[in-house]
């Protein structure tokens, strides 16, 4: 329990240790700990970075969506009103097809009718003519009384 | 924590005590060397100092296995107390506290042993008495508490001068009035050597204490001499109160530690202040 020389041997001890931690331990370590510690915090930096991007690019994948879906809806738009006008425009040409060939037909029946009435009044006429001649029991010249037989005729017509 | 053997060392109690509180010596007088002491605590700075060194050759920036990161944390910890502490340049700071809690966690450890068994093995080289504490002999705690003293100084110095300094030694605290010169240099002498003295005789009277306990549990146990009543009881109680008292011992060991590494930081902080 007495001081004696022991403690010179002792401070020489602890004065190494002290020494050699000063020199070779604490340096390297620190060194470590703090190049360690800038590297996780570039990491963190960097993570935080990519988590920016990617929220960014999140956000432009949406609005590119956004926008693709926006066009698709008017494509179906325009397409549906378009295919609403052709069928609009193609009935009203097939019903316009549809009277002008019913006024076509018709007026061919009124032209058929014409000629068929014509052609029947010139043989009534030409019954009539060749009845009276029998009924006169002699030729009728036709030049002579082609007058007369075109007022009958007529008449026939009108009658 | 031990098993007496008294036959060996004598027969009585004290006998067995006074054997185990005498150092191996060589020499006279005042120039007398304790081979124990000196020897164990030069094993126990070299056991540290090549651990560390082992950890710190090892250490990069990567990621550190779990030696290296034992070690990181323990200077992590030992570089946070002195940041609290210490404000400026730390490194010598931080190879100072390392190396006092370090070595003094790794001397007061030793007070866990079998308190017997350095003894017996110390016996087995010839050697007539062994203790193992180095922290429990006033030598070993008074130097380091020095060596604190003279970075105390040297600090002192360097962040005021030679002049500074000893004009603070006649001036501070009561001002520079050459009538309280006188004062002034005493108070500032039972400061300055206030420290060391407190530092070196908290941890001896500890780690001493301590051990000593050890020892009285210990002789608990030194009566076993047959299978009586009393024997079996008194080696029952050395059992329960040695592990009790080693396992509240490991708190002493590891504290008296850290108030040996915080202190010398606030001292040396206090040094560098300006009066």
């Amino acid at each position: 329990m007495n001081v004696n020389a022991t403690f010179i041997g002792q401070m020489v001890v602890f004065a190494i240790l002290l020494w050699f931690f000063w020199k070779f331990v604490v340096p390297p370590i620190a060194q470590a700990v703090t190049d360690r510690q800038k590297k996780i915090a570039e990491g963190l930096a960097a993570a935080e970075r990519g988590q920016k991007d990617l929220d960014e690019a999140k956000s432009r994948a949406d609005a590119v969506v956004r926008e693709a879906r926006e066009r698709a809806n008017q494509i179906l738009d325009q397409a549906s009103r378009r295919s609403n006008e052709m069928i609009d425009s193609a009935k009203q040409s097939a019903s316009a097809e549809g009277d002008r060939v019913l006024a076509s037909a018709r007026a061919e029946a009124a032209n058929e009718t014409s000629r068929a009435r014509d052609s029947l009044r010139r043989e009534v006429g030409a019954l009539a003519v060749a009845g009276a001649s029998r009924l006169l029991e002699r030729e009728i010249d036709a030049k002579a009384h082609a007058q007369l037989l075109d007022k009958l005729a007529e008449e026939i017509a009108r009658g | 924590m031990a098993t007496a053997h008294g036959a060996e060392h004598g027969t009585t109690p004290t006998d067995y005590i006074v054997h185990h509180l005498t150092h191996l010596k060589v020499g006279e007088g005042f120039w007398t060397w304790h081979v124990d002491t000196l020897l164990m605590s030069a094993l126990l700075a070299i056991l540290v100092g090549w651990v560390f060194r082992a950890a710190a050759r090892r250490a990069s920036a990567g990621v550190p296995g779990k030696f290296v990161g034992f070690i990181e944390w323990v200077y992590e910890f030992v570089d946070g107390q002195v940041a609290d502490i210490y404000h400026g340049d730390r490194r010598f700071m931080v190879a100072l506290a390392l190396s006092l809690f370090t070595w003094i966690i790794a001397m007061n450890t030793m007070d866990l042993l079998p308190l017997d068994l350095p003894g017996g093995i110390a016996a087995l080289f010839g050697a007539q008495y062994w203790r193992v504490l180095p922290t429990a002999d006033l030598n070993g705690t008074i130097a380091m508490a020095l060596v604190v003293l003279l970075l105390i100084i040297v600090a002192a110095i360097r962040a005021k001068g030679v002049g500074g300094y000893l004009h603070e030694w006649v001036s501070a605290p009561f001002g520079n009035n050459p009538l309280l010169w006188i004062p002034n240099i005493v108070l500032n002498a039972v400061e300055l050597l206030s420290k060391p003295v407190s530092l070196g005789m908290r941890l001896f009277g500890n780690m001493f204490a301590g051990e000593l306990l050890f020892m009285l549990i210990a002789l608990l146990g030194f009566i076993v001499v047959g299978a009586t009543f009393g024997s079996a009881a008194g080696f029952l109680g050395q059992v329960v109160m040695g592990t009790a008292w080693a396992i509240f011992h490991i708190l002493i060991v590891v504290l008296q530690a850290y108030i040996f590494m915080v202190l010398p930081i606030v001292y040396i902080s206090m040094a560098e202040e300006h009066h």
